[in-house]
């Protein structure tokens, strides 16, 4: 088996891919929904993963 | 809204033949429950998201959980990590079957890799009850 050795964006950018993805296909009833809703938890994942990569830089002073 | 869920809470359960051969193949082969239901571009996609999550955890050297008693939190996280990880179906099973077994080392991708065959195994119970209101037609 391979090894991947991802640094922490890295393997949370993927997470987001994979969760998006699974998110858009299962919760809404028109495919353009699905579309919009993947898209939307993808910016909300990255919005966090920026967001809180932010506050613990602050956070370590 | 209140009106529709009151409307939902109403329908009654669906008979078992109806939805059970989709949420089983939907365990066992990610997806598999929308290919029956011939939903095909849902169903590959869905067997590509869980499908890539599993084997990037693999990759990645995540530690399957066994379920363990001792303290509440013990148990709950690793008696639920077990559930996740055995929602993967066939995916869990092979790598069992081959023998994959990675003990629970320190850095954050063997952290992340855990965490990515967990969530694999959790994202198809999502795919499940997708299949499950597909075939008992609450769904189109």
């Amino acid at each position: 088996m391979p090894k991947m050795n991802l640094s922490h964006f890295e393997a949370a950018f993927l997470f987001a891919v994979f969760t998006s993805v699974v998110m858009g296909v299962v919760t809404k009833r028109s495919d353009r929904d699905r579309l919009h809703y993947g898209f939307y938890t993808f910016g909300c994942f990255l919005l966090a993963l920026f967001g809180l990569g932010w506050l613990m830089y602050f956070g370590h002073g | 809204m209140a009106k529709e869920k009151e409307l939902q809470q109403k329908q009654p359960m669906p008979p078992i033949g109806a939805w059970f051969p989709a949420v089983a193949l939907g365990w066992l082969v990610p997806g598999g429950g929308h290919f029956l239901l011939k939903r095909p571009g849902r169903g590959a996609l869905l067997l590509a998201s869980v499908s890539g999550m599993f084997l990037c955890g693999l990759m990645m050297q995540g530690a399957m959980f066994q379920p363990q008693s001792g303290d509440l939190l013990t148990t709950l996280i690793n008696t639920g990590g077990f559930i996740g990880d055995m929602c993967s179906g066939i995916l869990y099973l092979l790598s069992v079957c081959f023998g994959y077994s990675q003990v629970d080392t320190a850095g954050h991708v063997h952290d992340y890799g855990t965490k990515f065959l967990v969530t694999a195994g959790l994202l198809n119970i999502l795919a499940m009850a997708d299949a499950y209101e597909i075939a008992a037609g609450r769904k189109d």
